[in-house]
């Protein structure tokens, strides 16, 4: 996929997004949407996964760590063709297999359940331990947030990925800047995450996470790095693309009524709009 | 008793993961910076590639276990009870219990039996915590011959399972030809009329020398050993409630959500009997010579001889 249909294909991505927390009447939509590029980029070009075969042995892993942003995720999982995109509807709904947070044994695609924060992490680097000690060639990702690696389970599995010199592994940071009580610096500052990272023995890259040039050519120095896990810093906006979603915390959980819904979409629809242009 | 030979389950655990990886390659030994007290030092001895040091985090080495588990690899994650069914809870609620990920836990010093440590390591709570996790399998084996029995159990089960170990060096029960450990199915190790006491780990030893001097005096006690606690052997309760009338638990863990309140719950719904719950009543531990606190606490056989003498009354 060239960076065009990328961006094309983020953008569907994101409406999709929006359109099941509508549904929903509720989740998170500020931190599905600022990681939705990287979302695209993974599941579109990074990994080695097949939507018809979504338990195959080789594949790539992803693990969500930060998991109430699964909207974002099922909705590159449906787009990606893992299950129907007109599915993404029955979120968060009673008998519906897409819960409110991923859930491995119901959905295809997912990896690992995943949710409480700080748990998700350990179980990439328990993945990443298993390929090495069976000479296995797949690589595991795993996405967290800013306010996320104030859970000190965050640290307790990077510290074993660097010490185990996991080279298959790469945890990426969505650095929105907003957690639920506000900005992360004003709550519990977790920066600076680079320099963090950088004193747990990985390899650090900063990037703009909604640029696909920069998340392509992370990856791709990722992949090259050896000896040691990748952390990859990636700025983001918080509700991307949604006007009145950017950059608010407020949008971090909330679900937009049948009015905002409507902004919103005419908001994603001019964005694509303009991609169509290009 | 002192020609009984004793051995801690702590070293049957570590034994039996090293014999059975010898045949099965798929297993995967865990621990948090305590292989040499949790025993699982001589499955990394002889397969140094398969043992992972998580260092002291515990929280952590629950999460990688599980995602050793999703890759079709069997870890058994070790530490102490308190770490591993306390510290670390919410990990094996979510991350192991709720995808019903196939990791085996191995607890070793549960109960007060800690000994000199005291209170912070003395675990009471573990099986309580561990029994309201929906799937999760719960053995506190009483003696080598179990312990053993019970690791094969617990790998050859697929899902969650948590093992109960004891640092204290207790008799061996079970050595005779005819014992068989089968997954939540009780053992009657000796027959009663008049009581019936269901113990399970080091109480079931200390259960029948209680058994002995309660003959002496007249008194018919059964034995059960109720070595899973979750699947609970409902079918032995019903019948020993129906038999004698009279309950007796005895655990090395709280009153509270243990082994006692278990069986309770089985005897209130469907076999209405007597209970008396004999077990560490509500209160923390503290440091001494393990066999001392098991008889402060009343868990050694006089105790268990006099509790069941009063209950009979």
């Amino acid at each position: 996929m060239d960076k065009l249909e990328l961006m094309k294909t983020a953008n569907e991505v994101r409406k999709s997004i929006v359109t099941a927390v509508h549904s929903a009447k509720s989740g998170h939509p500020g931190g599905s949407l600022s990681a939705a590029d990287i979302y695209t980029y993974l599941f579109f070009e990074e990994m080695n996964i097949d939507p018809a075969e979504p338990k195959k042995a080789d594949r790539d892993r992803f693990v969500l760590s930060k998991g109430h942003t699964a909207p974002g995720y099922y909705s590159v999982l449906a787009h990606r063709g893992f299950f129907p995109v007109e599915d993404l509807t029955s979120l968060r709904k009673v008998g519906s297999y897409l819960q409110g947070h991923p859930d491995m044994k119901h959905i295809p695609g997912v990896d690992m359940s995943s949710g409480s924060l700080g748990q998700g992490i350990s179980a990439a680097v328990g993945m990443a331990i298993s390929a090495k000690l069976s000479n296995d060639d797949y690589r595991v990702y795993t996405l967290l947030g800013d306010g996320e690696i104030q859970e000190g389970q965050v640290w307790e599995a990077s510290m074993l990925a660097a010490h185990r010199k996991l080279d298959n592994l790469v945890v990426i940071v969505d650095n929105n800047n907003l957690q639920i009580d506000g900005p992360v610096d004003e709550v519990n500052s977790p920066y600076p995450i680079d320099k963090k990272f950088e004193a747990f023995n990985f390899h650090v890259i900063n990037i703009n996470g909604n640029d696909f040039d920069e998340i392509a050519a992370a990856f791709k120095e990722a992949r090259e790095t050896k000896g040691q896990p990748t952390a990859i810093i990636a700025k983001t906006i918080k509700g991307k693309d949604v006007s009145f979603m950017e950059n608010q915390a407020a949008w971090h959980g909330n679900a937009p009524n049948d009015e905002q819904y409507g902004v919103a979409m005419a908001d994603l629809e001019k964005v694509g709009e303009a991609l169509c242009q290009m | 008793m002192s020609d009984v030979k004793k051995i801690a389950t702590r070293e049957s655990y570590g034994n039996a993961l090293a014999e059975l990886g010898k045949e099965h390659e798929d297993i995967v030994v865990l621990d948090a910076d305590l292989a040499a007290a949790t025993k699982t030092g001589v499955f990394k001895k002889a397969f140094p590639d398969r043992h992972i040091d998580c260092g002291i985090a515990e929280s952590n080495m629950m999460g990688v276990a599980a995602g050793i588990a999703t890759t079709g690899k069997v870890p058994f994650a070790s530490s102490f009870a308190m770490f591993a069914a306390g510290r670390a809870f919410e990990q094996v609620r979510n991350s192991i219990g709720y995808p019903k990920l196939n990791v085996k836990i191995g607890a070793t010093h549960a109960g007060i039996s800690v000994g000199e440590d005291g209170a912070t390591h003395q675990c009471n709570e573990d099986i309580a915590l561990m029994r309201t996790i929906p799937g999760m399998v719960v053995i506190n084996p009483s003696d080598d011959v179990e312990a053993k029995a019970a690791v094969n159990a617990a790998y050859e089960h697929v899902g969650p399972v948590y093992l109960r170990f004891g640092r204290l060096a207790v008799p061996v029960i079970n050595d005779n030809p005819d014992y068989k450990f089968e997954l939540g199915k009780a053992i009657t190790l000796r027959e009663g009329t008049d009581v019936a006491i269901i113990a399970s780990g080091l109480t079931v030893s200390e259960s029948l020398e209680a058994a002995e001097k309660l003959q002496a005096d007249g008194i018919s006690a059964e034995v059960i050993n109720m070595h899973t606690i979750k699947p609970l052997d409902e079918d032995a309760v019903v019948k020993a409630a129906e038999k004698t009338g009279k309950i007796v638990t005895v655990e090395e863990h709280s009153v509270i959500g243990g082994l006692g309140s278990a069986v309770c719950d089985v005897v209130a719904q469907k076999a209405p009997a007597k209970v008396m719950k004999i077990g560490i009543n509500d209160v923390f531990g503290e440091s001494g010579p393990a066999v001392q606190l098991i008889k402060k606490y009343g868990l050694d056989s006089e105790s268990i001889y006099e509790k069941v003498k009063e209950f009979l009354k």
